[in-house]
């Protein structure tokens, strides 16, 4: 018994266009098999594509690059940035005399950007009131699912320097 | 009216054979949603097993059109 279909004698339009009822129920099942056979096979060309993407993915290898002098912002103060590149906007947050945190602002839920919420402490999505933690990046509540990437940093001869985009995992 | 009993039974057969495909489509599309989200969460040991996983999946999909293709052939010629 073989696999696959046996040839029509008759001509294709008559075979897909049947004039009887009965033929008309097995051609419309078999042409809705094949739509939902092609929709797997995209699934499966999208876990691919992800599989490609993670295998040609390299470790980041940012730039250095000034972000704001010490003490240009006061406690509790933000200054927004762009890093590693001018499409990536991030925010720096001044959490104490001499500690500083940066963030990219792109909440991971859905892109909004994040803002600093200096009564609550907290670094706040207000598209879905995604809440993230400003210690660590890490979802306090709501939609996302992820934490938000965060931004080394280097205190260096009055300057604080972005050295790269740590995510979690990598 | 008479009906064909082999007609029904490759009716009956083929509407089995399209809900499988559909509950192995639910599935694929939640794998690759997680897998997806695993990815972006810098996670990339995922992407493998998400990859053969899919594929097996398509594979038994495709399998399945392919009975849905014969039995459709069988019955309607004879």
């Amino acid at each position: 018994m073989s696999w696959f279909r046996r040839r029509s004698s008759a001509p294709l339009w008559q075979d897909e266009f049947s004039v009887y009822t009965a033929d008309e129920r097995y051609v419309t099942r078999r042409q809705f098999t094949k739509f939902l056979t092609l929709t797997s096979f995209a699934m499966f060309a999208g876990n691919l594509w992800i599989l490609v993407r993670s295998w040609l993915r390299k470790p980041g290898a940012h730039s250095r690059q000034t972000v704001a002098a010490a003490g240009e912002i006061p406690v509790g103060g933000v200054k927004l940035f762009s890093y590693p590149t001018p499409e990536d906007p991030c925010i720096l947050v001044r959490t104490g005399d001499d500690s500083y945190v940066a963030y990219s602002q792109k909440c991971t839920h859905l892109s909004c950007a994040v803002y600093y919420s200096k009564e609550q402490n907290h670094l706040e999505c207000p598209c879905h009131q995604g809440f993230f933690s400003v210690a660590d990046g890490s979802v306090l509540q709501g939609p996302p699912q992820r934490p938000l990437p965060r931004i080394a940093l280097e205190h260096s001869g009055g300057q604080l320097i972005a050295l790269g985009v740590e995510e979690e995992g990598a | 009216m008479n009906i064909d009993p082999r007609q029904t039974r490759g009716l009956t057969a083929i509407d089995g054979a399209m809900v499988l495909i559909v509950v192995l489509l639910m599935v694929q599309i939640w794998l690759l949603s997680a897998t997806l989200e695993s990815y972006l969460a810098g996670h990339r040991e995922a992407a493998l097993p998400g990859a053969i996983i899919s594929g097996v999946l398509f594979a038994a999909c495709l399998g399945l059109y392919l009975f849905v293709d014969r039995v459709d052939s069988e019955v309607r010629r004879g």
